[in-house]
């Protein structure tokens, strides 16, 4: 069984996956673990956009 | 005077971390890396535990699904070396995949890059939760 994922999904998913970790395991309180969680994620996928980007520009 | 009588409470609320038993703090981390969460579910951290076990798997299965390479135990790039250190951070699923021979596949698609990258960050992140297991087992963490 292979799975292709584009390059978005596969970026979300690592996203998600990150920042599920990352919360957990540098924050005490669970309240500051989920914020922590989503600026991760917020993060992540900003990076994503921004490069995207980023690289259109370069391209045009 | 009335800082003092003011911050005593304050202290008094704060949640304090429990000091396990030294085992533990031996047991919890090599458990943590044999199996991605357990180091938690043995402390009784269920939803860490299940949420760190969801994630590092997912991430390391899928990442074998997308053709990821596996690294070998190696000593000629650097990159190859850190690599292999990323990978082996996965414990138990590094072993099964490498007892059944598995992530040597030639690879077949772009993405598949993405593959060997979420086998690398799987194992680094249970490196993270491995130490954070350590962290809740000397008391360190809540």
């Amino acid at each position: 069984m292979t799975l292709e994922l584009s390059h978005f999904s596969a970026a979300v998913l690592f996203s998600v996956f990150a920042s599920v970790v990352f919360g957990i395991t540098q924050r005490n309180d669970p309240t500051e673990q989920i914020r922590y969680g989503l600026y991760c994620f917020v993060m992540f996928a900003g990076g994503v956009f921004l490069a995207g980007w980023v690289m259109w520009l370069l391209r045009h | 005077m009335a800082n003092s009588t003011k911050s005593a409470p304050a202290e008094a609320q704060k949640p304090t971390a429990t000091p396990a038993s030294p085992r533990m703090a031996v047991i919890a981390p090599a458990l943590g890396w044999l199996i991605p969460g357990a180091g938690h579910l043995i402390q009784k951290r269920w939803i860490r535990g299940l949420l760190l076990m969801i994630s590092i798997s997912t991430m390391f299965i899928l990442g074998l699904l997308m053709q990821g390479r596996v690294y070998l135990p190696n000593g000629g790039d650097i990159l190859d070396i850190l690599g292999f250190v990323g990978d082996v951070g996965a414990g138990g699923f590094y072993i099964v995949t490498r007892m059944q021979g598995w992530g040597h596949g030639a690879i077949a698609h772009a993405t598949a890059d993405y593959g060997t990258k979420y086998l690398i960050v799987a194992g680094l992140l249970n490196f993270i939760s491995v130490a954070d297991a350590y962290h809740i087992a000397i008391g360190k963490k809540p």
